[in-house]
């Protein structure tokens, strides 16, 4: 394998890698902030369900709660500016991303200073300054995305000279792995050297269909990448510090070796697939089996036993966390609605005459997030 | 010298490559049809689900297959109860792998089977676009005459309610635009089982396009047997200012506006046409030359649109009993936003079909 050149430019970019602690090591400030972050998303969906049911969320809206080790352990894993794309149950990548609570409520109240002023809704997050390249709501679809992501980061390295190695992170169902665009991007990856990771948030079931009832050789699923030749692994992903410890090298040797990877990441849904799911394919006890492995409890289990964490900051922490998320709801409930002109904006970045019959195309106003 | 050997024409109305044809049932005027009103009140999906039912009981070579169609009884419930009847070997779960399991369908309609593939959304039609565009509607032509392609594609399509720019599509105006295929497009429960059983009895692809907005709602269907002609409009309402010309879901936000104006004295025609292809441009020359004013409301971009390809023909078919320019009324040019208030003015909405006819008709708004 060739190496890249070394960056000519003297980017912050640049020196923030190689200032990169070399130990993969879990500090007790590390678990403490995956603690607050996974305790926002889930506090976030909570009130999230909430506003659907008072219809002040429309659409299609998948909740992420059950999962938020996945999002939260695979992003503290890799570099801030490393890009990442993921599918329609987006809450959870964007908050742990760093998207702010505000703009990722005031989206899907429809507003304008939501992340994609209101016009992209629940399955759109899409944060631009934290490198997210969105949520995406065609099952498959955003697999050859983070492929490509990968492969730009690569090339402005190679032959612009601009940038670093990196890597990103392309987050899909199991279901998505039935798709066409799937295996394209695997493949074309892997002879090219991509250095994407594949992410499968293995929640057992695709939509209403469990695994082993819609893709073939359901329990080994790290068969699909190595088969195209990509290091792949299978991570649990119920507990945050094991999935970091195994996944953090991973991605580093992904990034080194500007190599494609494939995780299996084991993990549950406690929701429905969507708002609108009466869930008659799986058992309450089933339900109840995975809440037991709760990943939030059983971190604060970890920093309760070390002493790292006491009942009072535990309070502290969900007290804060609350207020946080209070204000997000505030935040997009004023927030106003886009203005009728709005409709005709972001269509063209370069909008001459004619272009349409019917419509004037504008640039509007500038997005929130910029 | 060699002597070729005679070639017999086709005679029969079916082509020969439709292996095991049935005849197909009589297609009867709108006037012969069961009556279109009556008391037994039943919602779209169900009619959908009769229309699928009473053609799977006739012919065993009729199957369902689509993601969540068997187990989950259908993401919208079209499909309830029919795994039970039919068994897994006629509703048939898939994976996500639209341009897998649809590429199989076509397969075993050329087979001489009578697949219905049902997607959840013609959003998700795309990923399987070539089979569907390159190979049904072309296998007959391709294969100069041996293989026909008697299939239904069938799902939602339009804006279902702020599912944002992926899952709003309205794809009749990309794929009629290809020969071999059919469209159909249904307003109401009534249509959407006569037309079903149709699009299920006819030899050539149908494209069959519902609505998630539509599912729920609820009309007299008729328990019988009924097949609705493809090419055969309905006059849904009777005026003499102007005739609306539309399809599918947007015929009812015609038959809105229509009540609005008639209110202020404007009477309008409303004509749904059911199908696209084939087009019933000879009820829309009728009807315009009565009105001499037509608006097509099409909730396709306008673009190439379906409402485009209509004002064409009647241009080059009744131009001169116009009164003024054929005019059209499309979804806005930009793609589906997610909030609320941005999608209701994006869609041919009432409103915007109101306005649309004052114009035409001089009339301040
Ligand atoms: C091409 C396509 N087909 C169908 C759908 C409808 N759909 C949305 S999510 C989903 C299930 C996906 O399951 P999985 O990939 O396991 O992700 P999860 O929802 O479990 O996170 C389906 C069938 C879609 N959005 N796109
Ligand atoms: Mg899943």
């Amino acid at each position: 394998m060739t190496q890249a050149p070394t960056s000519q430019s003297e980017s912050k970019a640049a020196q923030s890698m190689t200032s990169q602690p070399t130990s993969f090591e879990i500090t007790t400030q590390m678990k403490l902030e995956w603690l607050r972050q996974m305790q926002l998303i889930r506090e976030f969906e909570n009130r999230t369900m909430q506003a659907y049911q008072q219809a002040k969320i429309g659409g299609f809206c998948h909740i992420y709660t059950g999962q938020e080790a996945c999002a939260v352990g695979t992003i503290a894993a890799v570099n801030d500016d490393d890009p990442v794309v993921t599918a329609y149950r987006d809450h959870g990548h964007a908050l742990a991303r760093g998207m702010t609570p505000d703009a990722c409520m005031a989206e899907m109240f429809g507003k304008i200073h939501g992340c994609a002023k209101g016009k992209g809704g629940s399955m759109h997050m899409f944060d631009k300054p934290n490198w997210l390249f969105g949520g995406h709501g065609i099952v498959g679809a955003q697999t050859p995305l983070g492929a490509g992501l990968a492969f730009a980061e690569k090339y402005k390295l190679e032959v612009m000279g601009e940038g670093k190695k990196k890597v990103s992170l392309a987050y899909l169902g199991d279901g998505a792995i039935d798709q066409g665009a799937f295996h394209e991007a695997l493949n074309y990856s892997a002879v090219h050297d991509i250095p994407c990771i594949f992410i499968i948030e293995n929640n057992g079931y695709s939509m209403g269909t469990a695994i082993h009832r819609h893709t073939a050789n359901a329990d080994n699923l790290i068969s699909r990448g190595q088969s195209y030749g990509i290091n792949s692994v299978e991570i649990d992903g119920l507990d945050i510090c094991d999935l970091y410890n195994e996944f953090k090298p991973f991605v580093e040797q992904c990034r080194e070796n500007s190599r494609p990877g494939f995780v299996d990441l084991k993990t549950y849904r406690y929701q429905g697939h969507s708002m609108s799911d009466p869930q008659k394919y799986r058992t309450k006890d089933e339900v109840e089996e995975y809440k037991e492995k709760d990943s939030i409890a059983r971190l604060l289990g970890q920093l309760m036993d070390s002493g790292d964490m006491t009942e009072d900051s535990w309070k502290a922490m969900q007290k804060e966390i609350k207020e946080q998320v209070r204000a997000a709801m505030k935040f997009a409930e004023e927030s106003p609605a886009p203005e009728s002109s709005e409709l005709f904006t972001d269509v063209y970045a370069n909008p001459e005459k004619n272009l349409s019959p019917t419509a004037v195309y504008t640039h509007g106003l500038n997005n929130p997030l910029l | 010298m060699t002597t070729l050997p005679t070639i017999e024409p086709v005679t029969s109305d079916i082509h020969p490559a439709i292996e095991h044809n049935l005849e197909m049932p009589a297609m009867l005027p709108n006037d012969q049809l069961p009556p279109f009103e009556g008391d037994r009140i039943i919602q779209y999906r169900e009619a959908l689900r009769e229309a699928m039912s009473e053609e799977m009981r006739r012919d065993k070579r009729v199957f369902l297959l689509g993601e969540e169609v068997a187990q989950y009884n259908g993401a919208y419930k079209i499909s309830q109860g029919m795994l039970d009847e039919f068994g897994p070997k006629r509703i048939i779960d898939t994976p996500i792998s639209e341009n897998g399991f649809a590429g199989m369908a076509i397969a075993a309609a050329m087979s001489g089977l009578r697949p219905i593939v049902e997607f959840m959304s013609w959003s998700f039609s795309f990923v399987a676009a070539d089979p569907i565009l390159n190979n049904a509607p072309k296998m007959l032509y391709m294969s100069g005459g041996q293989f026909g392609c008697p299939i239904v594609f069938r799902g939602n399509d339009g804006a279902g309610g702020q599912l944002a720019s992926t899952h709003s599509w309205c794809v009749e105006a990309l794929y009629a635009n290809v020969p071999g295929l059919k469209m159909a497009i249904p307003s109401n429960p009534y249509d959407a089982k006569g037309l079903l059983k149709t699009a299920i009895r006819d030899p050539d692809p149908v494209f069959f396009m519902e609505s998630e907005r539509m599912l729920g709602d609820k009309a007299h269907v008729p328990e019988e047997e009924y097949y609705i002609p493809f090419g055969q409009a309905r006059l849904a309402r009777e005026g003499d200012a102007v005739t609306l010309v539309s399809f599918g879901r947007p015929v009812n936000f015609c038959l809105q506006a229509a009540e609005t104006l008639a209110a202020e004295g404007i009477e309008v025609d409303v004509l749904d046409m059911r199908t696209i292809r084939p087009l019933d441009i000879e009820s829309i020359i009728e009807r315009v030359k009565i009105t001499n004013k037509v608006l097509v409301v099409d909730q396709s971009w306008p673009f190439a649109s379906i409402a485009s390809e209509v004002i064409t023909q009647i241009c080059e078919r009744c131009f001169d009993w116009l009164d003024a320019p054929p005019a059209r009324l499309n979804t806005e040019d930009v793609p589906t936003p997610y909030a609320k208030g941005l999608e209701y003015e994006y869609l041919p909405n009432p409103e915007r079909i109101v306005g649309a006819v004052k114009e035409l008709l001089g009339v301040n708004a």
